[in-house]
């Protein structure tokens, strides 16, 4: 095997079947995220505006495309591309993990890390975080099994009552999650564009390396507030 | 200056090998980091111990021949080859750890030696630009606007020294495969395999058991010509392009 | 010249036999050398395509020129089995060229043509290459030029897209293609890309890490090669109906070279031994610019591109005093521009052997410049400043920037503050295997192209002309000539031949002596020492006492080396010592031979300068009524046989014979 290079070129190669359409896969459903993020921390910020504005809000999501969409239809679509894509994402995720562990079974010694950003060597393990936090997101805000508080009629009512100072445990998971989720789109976003091909000159590199830091800043900060404000009683 | 040395010894493919110590004394500054292993070799044999097998050709750094992991860092600290690498970058009483590349596409042969033939069959794959001999137009017939020749250039100085595989915490190969993809994407002659060469590439690169890339950058850090993360951009975006046409 | 006595006795009278004459019976003499390579290929014989895919041919070599003649005979549809000592085919030396390579393409429009670049070569040559080779050489220069750059070669180009070119020494026009300062490398993997094509194509088959040890004759036929798996240990037999040699220099020899750590002699040596004549071994390449050497454990030399006399200026200072002083300190008026003063027409651009020498001269006059090394300071500046302040910093940059980063790397000097220092080192071998016009050696069936065979150089080789030389003779001659011979194949034999087993057996045998000897001294050691004798007495110029206690020198060193070297470890793995041993062994004796050869060419030839050959004003002096012939060795024998020489003379029609003026 190792002298005599005995050709053993792959035969009927196909663009999907390799790591980069993985990585692309994982892109894609990033950017999905990403965009329902984006609207989730505007929704979120309606807080500031009064428990009314928020709950109409809330009221609005459920019923928007009415009637063309049944009750809570926009939602059910949400909650489905979500899925597929947390499915899609994770799969890609962890598929390229283990193909990443089996690249390199024999440890080195010593190994220094040059360049990398913290971000990017958490991004796995970032996700699994993030993962388990959106389970306990759902349990604990959308199915109400965690930490059942206040009038379930308001969501407003739920999310004021989470963050009492008295719970501060529930705020610290959260911001420690939002801590995840800005180190995830540090890296995420720089990564999108380097797999989407949009990165190809040391300017668009650097463009994306900005996009990254601002997004996770923007997207974190957005999302932190709304429990900060509440433990320090700003909200109330 | 005097040094100490910790080295992977490993006699063949199929034995385990491990970490072994050394002294070494009378080591000058001037001296180059592989002459300083020559030196610990004539000791070694002087006392009738098997010298350390270690890879170097040209020693100038441009046959990509010299690898080793130098304290961590692919072809040690300096942005150059193992062979560049002088012992003035080192001070007296340091400890140096030398390890071989690691990947299982690159399996060790001996010390510190590895097999990088993956690095040929992916070449083979689809690594060029199909142009029989004797079926070339006359060379000014194509003019390459500058900027393009320019960049073709910057990317084709690889010398496919593993570095990048051996630095990349996911053992991906992304930048050699990058760095040929966009050394022939750029040119006019290479716009008709394009398509089908990066599909192939890839490919082989994956078969191999190199891993993907996470676009995390110490490949391009450890690379001793620089070459920069935009070509796994580049590859990644000709790779969507195949995939749009259907490839 | 001097008045000659052809009936004079050789000054290595007592080192060899003087054998038949030989001649090119293939260059078609009846049509005049601009013609010949029409006519040759013409009337060559040709394989049927069908055919083809039987024919099996040994490639040894996956340089410049192995990698290209394997790729386009994989590509005619032979099939092709190729080795390098190396562990891809991509790292083959020619890698390391760094200048660029010649054509005779006239882009600059400067009055460049197929005869210019010819009458450069000869002349560059000094009148000691094949007149009929040199003329092809230059002819199919172009194509190779056509065939890179539709490969995908990066050449450097103007702002308006189209080729760009450099000037290199030795000439005055401007016909160098480069690729900034890695035209080696960029060309190479050109070829080595086309070569794994064809491994794909399934015409190829690469053997990496593989050495040849022992070429298999039969009958003055070649009928393949022994090698040994430098993993494994395994003996290989590999069995072909031609056998090619493109297997590099063996400027090795002086240890310290600018060649790479693995350049050898064992092929061609082995292939010598078995019958082949050596060809001028005595030719050596000293390139004026590389880094001087440093210390005791330097393992190799670095060149620095000849490309760099093209703006930097060289000099010492005129007072031994200044030598120490921070250069910069010197002023103008007490600098010695020496190439610019003593030739005012080519100034810093004078061919390699003249600047090298000069060099020399300079600093054995005690203006060296450097750290003393030996008592002596071996070094000149090489200056850009000027450029610098011409052409902006970021002009010189551009050009060159590369080899200052190289430079810096090695010496711990910024170039672009203080000049740079430089010495002249060996760099590379016009001798080789001797080889008709056709490139097959006298051993029917082998085939020697690149710098492996004695070269269509002449005794000294002009810059961006060894690039040319391995590419022409892979892309455009080989192909042809070896297709010629294929047509009639000789008859195969097969591993049970008592010649195979002969061959391997030796192969054995000297492994298990090295292994065996169980002696005091290091491989290194030997080379170390060898390499020392031959750069004192073998190098830039050479004399007959120098070359007598040479030759006796070696001897000594050679019969010691074989009773007294270590090398530790089996012969059933991966074991460096063991491949250093039998490189060492050849080298010995190809020294030896190297200072026989000189010994007898009482002449200053280009890169070949004997003491006692020199003009009142210290030029060399050539003789051509007693040396105007290719000196082509044949093997004597073991110990106490002496080598056998054959002279083949040369004349020249296309050009006039004269005497090598660069003043
Ligand atoms: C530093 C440097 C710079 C140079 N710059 C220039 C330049 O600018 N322009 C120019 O024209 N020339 C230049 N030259 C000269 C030129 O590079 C060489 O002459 C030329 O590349 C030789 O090519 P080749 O194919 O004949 O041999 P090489 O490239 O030396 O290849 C030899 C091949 O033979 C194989 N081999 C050798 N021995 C064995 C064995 N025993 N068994 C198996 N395989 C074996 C090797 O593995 C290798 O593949 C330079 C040379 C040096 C050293
Ligand atoms: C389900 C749990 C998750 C896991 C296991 C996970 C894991 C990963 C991993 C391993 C990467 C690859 C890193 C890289 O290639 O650089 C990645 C990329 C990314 N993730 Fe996640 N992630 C998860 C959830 C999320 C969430 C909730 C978001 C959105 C806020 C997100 C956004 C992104 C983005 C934008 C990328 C970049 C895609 C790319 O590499 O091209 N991920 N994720
Ligand atoms: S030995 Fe050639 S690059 Fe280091």
């Amino acid at each position: 095997m190792t002298c005599v290079a005995t050709p053993t070129l792959v035969k009927g190669s196909r663009s999907t079947r390799s790591t980069i359409a993985l990585k692309i896969l994982m892109a894609v459903t990033g950017l999905v995220f990403i965009g329902y993020v984006l609207l989730h921390m505007y929704g979120n910020l309606k807080v500031f505006a009064g428990q009314e504005a928020f709950d109409e809000y809330a009221h609005h999501l459920r019923t928007f495309g009415e009637p063309m969409l049944p009750y809570g239809g926009l939602l059910w679509v949400i909650r489905a591309v979500l899925l597929l894509s947390v499915i899609g994402h994770a799969y890609s995720a962890f598929a390229l993990w283990s193909r990443a562990s089996k690249a390199r079974t024999h440890k080195y010694v010593m190994m220094k890390a040059v360049t990398a950003t913290l971000s990017s060597r958490m991004m796995r393990w970032g996700g699994v975080a993030l993962l388990l936090f959106v389970v306990f997101h759902l349990l604990h805000l959308t199915t109400h099994t965690i930490n059942v508080n206040g009038d379930p009629g308001s969501p407003y009512e739920r999310l004021v009552s989470s963050f009492q100072p008295g719970q501060w445990w529930v705020a610290v998971i959260y911001l420690l999650a939002m801590l995840a989720l800005a180190m995830h789109l540090r890296h995420g976003v720089f990564s999108v564009s380097q797999t989407l091909g949009y990165s190809n000159n040391a300017r668009s590199r650097a463009r994306a390396n900005f996009a990254g830091v601002f997004l996770a800043v923007v997207i974190a900060g957005g999302f932190a507030l709304v429990p900060l404000s509440i433990l320090f009683g700003i909200v109330d | 200056m005097k040094i100490k040395l910790k080295i992977w010894r490993q006699p063949n493919a199929g034995t385990k090998g491990a970490m072994h110590d050394y002294d070494l004394a009378e080591v000058s500054e001037d001296m180059s980091f592989l002459e300083m292993l020559d030196l610990l070799n004539e000791n070694l044999n002087e006392q009738g111990e098997d010298p350390v097998a270690f890879d170097s050709d040209c020693r100038e750094g441009i046959c990509g021949t010299c690898s080793l992991m130098i304290n961590g860092q692919a072809h040690g600290p300096d942005v150059a080859t193992t062979c560049q690498l002088h012992m003035r970058s080192f001070k007296d009483g340091d400890t140096i750890t030398v390890e071989p590349w690691r990947a299982e596409a690159f399996p060790v042969l001996k010390d510190l030696i590895v097999d990088r033939s993956a690095f040929d069959r992916i070449i083979q794959s689809g690594g060029f630009i199909s142009a029989n001999t004797g079926s070339a137009p006359e060379a000014n017939n194509l003019p390459v606007e500058k900027a393009k020749a320019d960049r073709a250039f910057d990317v084709a100085t690889c010398i496919g020294c593993g570095a990048c595989v051996a630095a990349c915490p996911n053992g991906s190969a992304s930048l050699f495969v990058g760095a040929k993809i966009t050394h022939l994407g750029e040119l006019p002659q290479g716009q008709p395999e394009r398509d089908m060469r990066v599909v192939d590439m890839v490919a082989q690169a994956d078969y191999e058991g190199f891993g993907g890339c996470t676009n995390i950058g110490e490949c391009t850090a450890a690379c001793p010509k620089e070459i920069p993360q935009d070509v796994i951009s580049q590859l990644n975006k000709d790779l969507r392009t195949a995939m749009k046409h259907g490839h | 010249m001097t008045e000659s006595t052809t009936t004079r006795v050789s000054d290595a009278a007592d080192y060899f036999t003087l054998g038949d004459a030989i001649a090119d019976t293939k260059a078609p003499h009846d049509v005049s050398v601009p013609q010949m390579w029409e006519e040759r290929k013409a009337h060559a014989n040709l394989v049927n395509p069908a055919n083809r895919r039987k024919i099996k041919v040994i490639m040894v070599g996956t340089g410049l020129a192995g990698a290209s003649a394997a790729a386009t005979l994989g590509e005619a549809g032979y099939h092709v089995e190729s080795f390098c000592y190396q562990d891809s085919p991509r790292r083959a030396h020619s890698i390391a060229a760094q200048g660029g390579i010649n054509a005779a393409k006239n882009y600059r429009n400067d009055g460049d043509s197929v005869y210019r670049l010819f009458y450069d070569t000869v002349k560059g040559g000094d009148f000691r290459s094949r007149e009929s080779n040199s003329w092809r050489l230059a002819e199919v220069s172009a194509s190779i030029i056509d065939q890179c750059v539709a490969q995908g070669v990066p050449f450097a180009r103007e702002y308006g897209g189209l080729l760009d070119n450099r000037s290199f020494g030795g000439v005055q026009v401007s016909r160098t293609f480069y690729a900034r300062g890695q035209t080696g490398q960029q060309l190479l993997i050109g070829a080595y890309q086309a070569l794994e094509r064809q491994v794909a194509a399934g015409t190829v088959t690469t053997h990496t890490r593989h050495e040849m040890l022992e070429l298999v004759v039969v009958d003055g036929v070649a009928k393949g090669i022994i090698v040994r798996d430098m993993v494994t240990g395994e003996i290989e037999t590999h069995l072909g109906d031609a056998v090619v040699l493109a297997t590099g220099g063996y400027g090795n020899v002086y240890f310290l070279s600018t060649n790479a750590m693995g350049c050898n002699v064992t092929a061609a040596w082995r292939a010598h031994r078995k019958g082949a004549y050596m060809g001028n071994p005595c030719y050596t390449q000293i390139h004026p610019t590389c880094i001087p050497v440093s210390g005791e454990n330097q393992s190799k030399l670095t060149l620095m591109s000849e490309s760099l006399r093209n703006d930097g200026r060289i000099w010492v200072p005129k007072k031994k005093e200044d030598c120490a002083k921070d250069p910069r300190d010197i002023p103008e008026e007490d600098r010695d521009y020496y190439l610019e003063r003593i030739y005012p027409a080519f100034g810093n651009l004078v061919p390699r052997d003249i600047a090298s020498r000069q060099a020399k001269y300079m600093c054995d006059d005690g203006r060296g410049v450097g750290p003393e090394v030996d008592g002596v300071r071996r070094g000149v500046y090489l200056d850009f400043a000027d450029a610098i302040d011409r052409l902006g910093l970021e002009a010189v940059k551009t050009k060159y920037g590369n080899l200052f980063d190289m430079y810096k790397q090695i010496t711990a000097e910024n170039p672009y503050e203080l000049p740079m220092r430089v010495y002249p080192a060996v760099h590379y071998v016009m001798g080789g295997l001797w080889v008709d016009y056709d490139l097959e050696s006298n051993v029917s069936g082998l085939f020697v192209a690149g710098e492996a065979n004695f070269s269509d150089q002449g005794a000294n080789r002009l810059g961006a002309s060894a690039l040319m030389q391995g590419l022409a003779d892979g892309y455009f001659v080989l192909p042809y000539t070896i297709a010629n011979y294929l047509a009639h194949p000789a008859e195969r034999i097969d591993e049970s031949h008592p010649a195979v087993v002969e061959a391997k057996q030796a192969v054995e045998e000297r492994i298990n002596h090295f292994l065996t000897v169980n002696g005091t001294r290091s491989v290194d050691s030997y080379h170390k020492e060898l390499g020392h004798l031959m750069w004192e007495y073998c190098g830039m110029e050479r004399s007959k006492e120098g070359l007598t206690h040479a030759i006796e020198s070696i001897r000594e060193l050679k019969a010691d080396f074989w009773k007294n070297v270590k090398v530790l470890g089996t012969a059933d793995t991966l074991n460096q010592s063991l491949e250093r041993a039998g490189r060492v062994a050849d080298f010995l004796e190809l020294g030896e031979l190297m200072c026989i050869d000189a010994l007898n060419r009482r002449e200053s030839a280009g890169g070949h300068f004997r003491a006692e050959s020199q003009t009142p004003d210290g030029e060399a002096e050539r003789i051509d009524e007693e040396f105007a012939y290719v000196a082509a060795w044949e093997w004597g024998g073991e110990d106490g046989h002496t080598p056998v020489l054959h002279q083949e003379a040369l004349s020249y029609e296309a050009i006039e014979m004269k005497a090598r003026s660069y003043k």
